[in-house]
Parts: structure tokens; sequence; C-alpha cells
């Protein structure tokens, strides 16, 4: 279970769309090994493509040093498919950098965006539901 | 002389859990060499077999990225704040 509060959702949403045609990418924050975000970093995709993203170096750094002043660990990362369902791609999986986070997937198929969370770990994909709170 | 060096979540098991650890170097190549002495378990992750770093891992001195300075050649004092991040990509 991951709880994940509204306003988040949205500016998720909100921060794949501004990107499009190229995949978005952001960071997502909370309190060590929980199980809620608090805060989501909307970051630069140095790919540039509308099938790959790559978190900006920059903003990671950041985002880590926002994230640390507030008592909280970057735990994990938040990215949009312009095309297809929100679930990770082989090639998610393949470059998943930490298999202790959260990997939140926004998907533009559908006139509504959808949001998805999982864990990636040792190749695996297990799916986390998402609890959207106020 | 002693710099500290903040680990990103991947890295800190192997230094029994800590967020930032301390090493001895004039450059960051130093750091690493004494870094990875320490915690032999990082090597494999933060560089390649040739020595150099390897390209999914990001090495910061304050807010520079070392690929834009001398690489594993840059130079570090007591007082720069180093993070050692991973890249993140996908599709």
């Amino acid at each position: 279970m991951l709880e994940v509060p509204q306003r988040l959702v949205t500016e998720m949403f909100a921060h794949a769309i501004a990107g499009l045609p190229d995949e978005a990418c952001g960071l997502v924050a909370g309190p060590v090994g929980g199980t809620r975000l608090d805060v989501f970093y909307p970051c630069g995709n140095t790919a540039a493509s509308s099938t790959l993203y790559n978190v900006d170096a920059g903003d990671h750094l950041r985002a880590d040093r926002d994230a640390d002043e507030r008592g909280m660990e970057i735990v994990g990362v938040v990215h949009s498919h312009t095309h297809t369902e929100a679930y990770p791609s082989a090639t998610d999986v393949e470059q998943a950098p930490d298999p202790s986070w959260h990997y939140l997937l926004v998907s533009l198929r559908e006139p509504t965006p959808s949001l998805r969370s999982y864990r990636i770990a040792e190749g695996q994909i297990t799916e986390t539901a998402v609890s959207v709170t106020d | 002389m002693a710099v500290e060096i903040r680990l990103p979540t991947i890295l800190r098991p192997h230094a029994g859990g800590e967020t930032t650890v301390a090493a001895e170097g004039a450059t960051v190549g130093e750091l690493f060499a004494d870094l990875t002495s320490q915690f032999p378990g990082m090597k494999g992750q933060l560089l390649n077999a040739d020595g150099s770093l390897h390209r999914f891992v990001n090495v910061y001195v304050n807010d520079e990225d070392i690929r834009y300075l001398e690489q594993l050649d840059t130079k570090v004092a007591g007082t720069d704040q180093i993070s050692i991040l991973p890249a993140v990509a996908g599709g």
C-alpha cells in the first residue's frame, strides 16, 4: 500500500501532460522506509524522447538535498508513458536503479491520466496498491 | 584530508546503513580509492574494471557534476559537499 496525497497526484499528472510529446519524469520523497509520499519533484527528462526518460542529474541533486533538509528521503521515481499503459516496460525493469524504491507510472493513453505504482527488484515487478489521500 | 561523502540509498547497506561516510583524498579518485578500500562491496557499483567512473553513477562536488570538471581527477577540499547519485532512467 502506498499513500499518495491527492495534490501530488495532480502535480504528477500536470507534469506528465506538460512534458508532451515526451515522457516526463520526477522523483518522490517521503519518510524513510515509509509507505507514504509527501513531496513530488518534477525533473527534466534529458532523453527528451516520447519513449525514454533520463532524470536530469542536477534536478536529482537538488531534490536529494531538499528531501534531506526536510528529514525525508527520495523513495522513488515517477515517469509517464505517453501512449502505453501504466506498467513498467522492459527498459524500466533493466534500468531500475534501486530495489528499495517505488516506481510510479502515469499513463496518458486515455483522456484521463492514470497512476499505478510498483516495486522492481531482481528483475521482478510487483504492483503496490495506491491509496489517494486528502 | 577527510571529506564527507553523501551516499545514495542503494550504497548505504555496504556502509552499515550510514548516509554519509568520511574518506581521505585530495581528488575524487583518491576519495573513491579510500571509500572502496573501507567498503569493498561498493567498488563494482562505482567504478569500471579500468578504474573509470561507472556510466550509471553521477558524482557532484558541491553543485558541479565531475564529468564537467576533471572527472576522477577533480580536486576536493575538506569543506566540499560530495554527493553520489545513481543515474535514473528507463522507458
